[in-house]
């Protein structure tokens, strides 16, 4: 490692995320945010034991029954335990959420700083797929996706993918443009560093902050997308306790039992504003001459 | 001006094409033989054979493309194979809904977001600044699926006040138009905010107040005129993202608009109509952001394109 010298840009960016950090355990709704993600996914890893009952498990004797001692959320319209199908729909909601941004993440920063970098035709090409891609309103990518592809889980996380990648290609590349215009840059270039180490070793690192904000933002937003077209029947199917399929089962006795509807819709709330909060947590503790 | 409005409309044309291919590969993606798909699992092998000569399957992709792009320039957008109206008229009756509901939850946004971020600006890290700023980040979380179900059980089922779907009057609007609203309004919101934190920082501002003008006209006056450009920037973009959510309030309201149309395409495998209303809210989107930047260009002087 001939770069971790003090002030190397490697070092520096190591040093800030210690700076950050501390920043960030100073605010109470970031703090809050992070809090209630790390409920969500102990429910989730630990439904199993945590659930009272089996999710899948009709009694027609309980067939929407409100909420009651035995079971605190009631039961649906097949007497299923809204809660114990809530937290195995957590297991649902957020790797599908994740697995989708991950893959927006990765990809979408590959293409970008490949396309800041080199510039060109890899980089014009980058720029008309990217505002291709963003020309098709909200979710309305991710409906063309499924048209094609057809409905069901793995069709969403595809969906959701090709959604988020975009955002994350225009960051990334944006970034890098900036980053480019740096003396760090010109003096690692001026030392002989190939292409390869100035792509990982100077640039990634240094765009990391935006790419993270942005990440959690998007995750938000993707738990948004997937329950919505989970919703609209495009995604997960029934049986299955996805949130979205959830909700929108229990729409058809909103009069008779709005519990069924409204406890899934309230666990996509939270979790999407625990996002949205650690999220705009992050950019301040990132971005402290930014304020809100 | 019009020197920059023609650069736009020239750059536009490769997105354009980009978008009808898109739209023609929503066709080509779909596994398996979409002819097969389309005419029905148990339909005989003639049938299937009849559809794929119908929709061009058995010619090769990039002349299946062009005859495609031949069609939609002509305005021809083919049959719906669920009904068997050509599809432009299909569509062309469900797009002015959309218009309508999209049209309603800007004016809605624009109406609740612009005082409520103006306030909170001049309240900056005061209560009310507090109470705006949760109610954004509410906004902007909640599920429009899920804050239009609450606003059916108050209003429809529980006070019997409003409609719970359908189209008609002003009555069916209001709800579907209220929840499309909330996350843009959030989103204009944080958007008046911060820019007239950026104007109220500046000395005209504090010139203003030194001689003594009332507070709401300096706020108002003042700092709300100057933050008004990139807000409305802001209010324009987010057309485009209620255009997309249109999709899901449609459905919880069942307000037969475009969003609506497609959804209920995809179940029917009706891909003609998927294709056309896919392509018709992306030529939206894409001249509305036109419209917008022009307007923008044109309500700021300081901007210059050369």
């Amino acid at each position: 490692m001939p770069f971790s010298i003090p002030g190397s840009p490697t070092a520096e960016a190591a040093g800030r995320r210690g700076r950050v950090w501390r920043r960030l355990r100073r605010n109470r709704l970031a703090l809050s945010g992070l809090a209630v993600l790390a409920a969500v996914f102990l429910a989730a890893l630990l439904a199993p034991l945590l659930a009272p009952q089996d999710p899948f498990r009709q009694n027609f004797g309980l067939v929407m029954a409100g909420p009651s001692a035995d079971r605190p959320l009631g039961s649906d319209q097949l007497g299923r335990d809204v809660l114990s199908r809530l937290l195995y729909g957590a297991r649902l909601t957020l790797s599908v959420s994740f697995t989708a941004t991950t893959a927006g993440l990765l990809l979408g920063a590959l293409i970008g700083l490949l396309a800041g970098y080199y510039g060109g035709r890899i980089e014009a090409a980058a720029v008309w797929l990217t505002d291709l891609a963003l020309a098709f309103p909200g979710m309305l990518l991710a409906i063309a996706v499924i048209a094609a592809v057809g409905p069901g889980l793995t069709s969403i996380i595809i969906a959701a993918a090709v959604y988020t990648t975009p955002q994350f290609v225009r960051l990334a590349r944006g970034s890098v443009l900036v980053e480019k215009q740096k003396e760090y840059l010109a003096a690692a270039v001026c030392l002989g560093e190939s292409d390869l180490s100035l792509l990982l070793r100077y640039l990634a690192p240094n765009i990391l902050s935006p790419l993270a904000v942005m990440y959690t933002i998007q995750l938000a937003n993707i738990v948004l997308i997937a329950s919505g077209l989970s919703f609209l029947g495009l995604g997960a199917q029934p049986p299955s306790p996805e949130w979205g399929a959830m909700l929108s089962q229990g729409r058809a006795y909103l009069q008779v039992a709005p519990h069924i509807s409204l406890f899934p819709g309230l666990a996509i709330m939270l979790v999407a504003l625990a996002l949205n909060l650690f999220g705009d947590g992050l950019r301040d503790a990132l971005d402290p001459r930014q304020e809100r | 001006m019009s020197a920059y409005i023609l650069r736009r409309l020239l750059m536009l044309v490769p997105l354009l094409i980009g978008i009808t291919i898109v739209s023609f590969l929503i066709l080509q993606l779909v596994p398996g033989d979409p002819a097969r798909i389309i005419a029905g699992m148990d339909a005989d092998e003639t049938a299937v054979q009849e559809v794929r000569r119908q929709l061009g399957l058995d010619r090769p992709l990039v002349h299946q493309y062009l005859s495609f792009m031949a069609q939609v320039v002509r305005g021809d957008l083919g049959r719906s194979i669920r009904t068997g109206r050509p599809v432009l008229e299909e569509v062309g009756r469900s797009f002015p809904l959309t218009a309508r509901l999209a049209g309603a939850s800007i004016f809605i946004a624009f109406l609740l977001g612009v005082p409520a971020g103006a306030a909170a600006a001049w309240r900056q890290n005061r209560t009310l600044d507090y109470a705006v700023m949760g109610l954004v980040l509410l906004g902007v979380s909640t599920p429009t699926f899920w804050s239009g179900l609450l606003l059916i059980l108050a209003f429809s089922l529980s006070l019997g006040w409003l409609p719970s779907g359908g189209t008609g009057g002003l009555g069916h609007l209001l709800l579907p138009a209220l929840t499309l609203a909330a996350p843009a309004a959030a989103v204009t919101a944080r958007m008046t905010r911060s820019s007239m934190l950026e104007v109220l920082g500046q000395d005209f501002i504090r010139t203003a107040r030194a001689k003594g003008q009332n507070e709401f006209k300096v706020v108002v006056g003042h700092g709300l005129r100057n933050a008004l450009v990139p807000t409305v920037t802001v209010v324009g973009l987010q057309f485009g993202y209620l255009l997309g959510g249109a999709v899901l309030v449609e459905t919880i309201f069942t307000w037969p608009g475009l969003g609506w149309l497609i959804v209920n395409a995809i179940f029917a495998r009706d891909y003609p109509v998927v294709q056309a209303g896919v392509m018709l809210f992306a030529f939206c989107f894409v001249l509305v952001n036109l419209l917008v930047d022009v307007l923008y260009a044109f309500l700021d002087p300081r901007i210059t394109y050369g």
